[in-house]
């Protein structure tokens, strides 16, 4: 799954944190890519790591105490080897960021405007007046009105929405060449969920950067994302191609995400399927599979054996790491597309029930 | 804005004459001593200590004498006279307010900047020696009375009788327009022991506060954007001196008592000084007058600290 022009290459990742209860294994052996211009979306419950990981990207875990291995490969450059100043370099100049909640990430005193003028600054060396007016510029590409009047409002002063607007001006402020959104929606409303995420993809056709979106939300990835890694416990445990992953999803977890949100075009009274348990503590993950605990399938023998990622049969790009033969995993898959509970499917697969 | 300091100014004016009622009785009802007394000389007859009460106006009720009292200072800024040299509280505090203001505003400046600077040296370098120690020596001199702190400093580091002969003593003070060389020596040790415990309050504070700022959101965007790091710790400090200011006004309470104390321990000629001796005098008027003045002065310093807090933080709005 190596391609030699990945933009992004984060290959085999350890982000492990000392805690007074524990080392928590945030990040547990990652591998993804993003290329030029794509959109890669990273799906999960809260916990599983994917905030941890995009933020080691930028260094920003390096103070934190964090012991990290792996390599993070950045147009053939090691971030993860690269000194704090030439990291500082890349931070919000080739690589930008925006975060789930817009008021908190920006400094309630300054003014929006001060706070783009530092991000251009940062990288440019501009006069001042320059870098206001290009401030000026990039609230108007991001649908803020009236953007010589707003500049000078104070983060307070913004909606919801049009903080996130600001983040992303911010971020776009020296037209990165790749944009992380951790989880860039979930602080707002649906309906500028919407508007957020198709000023995003606007903006990716205009500057033609590639994106990480993080989220927990299979309906955002569904409409952005190219390719789509699943994260489970630090670790991914299926990714696919965005159309593979919702017609043939291989793993009980993605089964589950997909289970548990309502579609518009589903009978009225089928019932959400949520995914029993909660997530995994990462101090003592479960031996083996780490989601057989929660898993409706699991057999005596995953509580043992810990699947890596292997390719689906006959589907490229494709991998899951699930110890479920492939044949089994299609025929639950396909009773369960139809509308089947899990335990329906199981017995018509006729596996034994899991022991959970 | 305008209206809104003109109320908290009216609101001080009512303070103040609360404050200068609550200290009449305070001193005239509680068992000091009786003035007249202590002016009749030794063995005074019964009709001397009556005569003199007279000139004093001590015979009137209680109401009069301070209906009297107040309507001097607002009619003619007249704040009595003391009983002992028949001056005028007024020229009494004006010929001592420089040294005062010398010793407050010096150690005002340090304590800020004092406090402020190891605050931040500490958050920054938290955990380590340098942060232990700075905040081990903080609790050592916030729990440090003045008084005792300065004793030490005369006994190890006066040019008379300290063991370091390193500054001039107890006495030295001299007027800063006199000879600003020996203004500034003769008042080092009384700054930094005035300044010490308020700076120690701060200096933890400080610390306290922008560690809880550090971890914030808004400074990982900082890191996020590209910023140095000297600029992402100035967003930090922006955030985390607003609490502190507030904080700054209660402190300056502190800071005038402490001067009271600083002046005593180091003789220096100022209003603290002044209060001192006429608190063991029973000089009442005197006494009255020096606690307006740091009342007064309180009052400014908290309207001030507001009004800046309101500057400092744009969500702030008057009302």
């Amino acid at each position: 799954m190596s391609t030699p022009e990945a933009l992004l290459r984060v290959e085999d990742l350890y982000v492990e944190y000392p805690t007074e209860d524990g080392v928590v294994h945030a990040v547990d052996g990652i591998t993804y890519q993003v290329h030029k211009g794509r959109t890669l979306g990273i799906v999960g419950e809260s916990g599983s790591g994917k905030t941890v990981s995009s933020l080691t990207t930028l260094g920003l875990t390096r103070r934190q105490g964090a012991t990290i291995r792996g390599k993070i490969l950045f147009e053939g450059r090691d971030l993860l080897t690269l000194p704090e100043s030439e990291l500082r370099a890349i931070r919000g100049n080739e690589i930008a960021m925006i975060f789930q909640d817009p008021l908190s990430a920006l400094h309630p005193l300054y003014t929006v405007g001060n706070q783009l003028v530092g991000a251009i600054r940062a990288h440019n060396d501009v006069p001042k007046a320059k870098a206001r007016e290009r401030a000026v510029e990039l609230l108007g590409l991001v649908g803020i009105p009236e953007p010589k009047r707003r500049v000078d409002a104070y983060p307070h002063e913004f909606s919801g929405g049009m903080r996130q607007r600001a983040m992303i001006a911010m971020a776009l402020s020296n037209e990165p060449k790749l944009l992380i959104a951790d989880e860039p929606t979930t602080a707002l409303d649906v309906t500028v969920q919407a508007q957020i995420l198709a000023l995003m993809e606007r903006l990716q056709r205009e500057l033609g950067m590639a994106i990480v979106i993080i989220t927990h939300d299979l309906g955002v990835v569904a409409e952005m994302a190219d390719d789509i890694s699943v994260m489970y416990a630090g670790r991914i445990i299926e990714t696919a191609p965005a159309q593979a992953l919702f017609s043939n999803p291989e793993h009980p977890y993605t089964w589950g995400l997909l289970g548990s949100i309502p579609r518009v075009d589903d009978d009225r009274e089928k019932e959400l399927v949520p995914i029993p348990g909660t997530p995994p503590s990462l101090i003592q993950p479960p031996s083996g599979c780490h989601f057989h605990p929660r898993c409706h399938y699991a057999q005596p023998d995953h509580a043992r054996i810990d699947p890596s990622l292997e390719p689906i049969p006959g589907e490229p790009d494709h991998f899951a790491a699930c110890l479920l033969e492939s044949e089994v995993r299609r025929r639950l898959w396909s009773e369960l597309s139809a509308g089947s509970s899990p335990e329906d499917a199981l017995s018509e697969v006729g596996l034994p029930e899991a022991a959970t | 804005m305008t209206g809104y300091v003109v109320r908290r100014i009216l609101w001080g004016l009512a303070l103040l004459i609360i404050v200068a009622a609550l200290t009449f009785v305070l001193f005239r009802v509680l068992p000091t001593g009786n003035p007249a007394i202590l002016r009749a000389g030794r063995d005074p007859q019964p009709k001397l200590i009556k005569e003199i009460e007279r000139v004093l106006g001590l015979d009137k009720s209680l109401p009069v004498q301070f209906w009297d009292y107040i309507k001097n200072i607002f009619l003619h800024f007249n704040f009595g006279y003391s009983y002992y040299n028949q001056e005028s509280v007024v020229s009494l505090v004006k010929e001592r307010l420089p040294a005062t203001a010398s010793l407050a505003i010096g150690a005002g400046v340090l304590w800020v900047v004092g406090g402020l600077t190891v605050g931040i040296i500490s958050a920054l370098k938290r955990h380590t020696f340098l942060d232990r120690f700075s905040m081990g020596g903080a609790l050592v001199l916030i729990s440090a009375p003045e008084f005792w702190l300065g004793l030490l400093a005369l006994f190890f580091f006066a040019s008379d009788i300290g063991k370091i002969k390193l500054f001039p003593g107890s006495g030295s003070y001299v007027g800063l327009t006199d000879d600003p060389w020996g203004w500034f020596k003769s008042l080092i040790m009384p700054w930094l022991v005035l300044a010490s415990g308020s700076a120690a309050v701060f200096a933890r504070l400080m610390r306290g506060s922008l560690i809880e700022v550090m971890d914030e959101d808004y400074i990982r965007t900082a890191r996020a954007k590209g910023l140095r790091e000297p600029q992402v710790v100035r967003q930090g400090v922006r955030s985390s001196i607003n609490p502190i200011v507030t904080l700054l006004s209660l402190e300056i309470g502190v800071l005038l008592g402490g001067a009271v104390l600083v002046e005593a321990v180091f003789n220096i000629p100022g209003v603290g000084l002044l209060a001192y001796h006429s608190i063991i005098q029973s000089d009442f008027n005197v006494i009255q007058g020096t606690v307006l003045l740091a009342s007064m002065f309180i009052i400014l310093a908290n309207i001030a600290a507001d009004i800046a807090y309101a500057y400092l933080d744009p969500r702030v709005v008057f009302k």
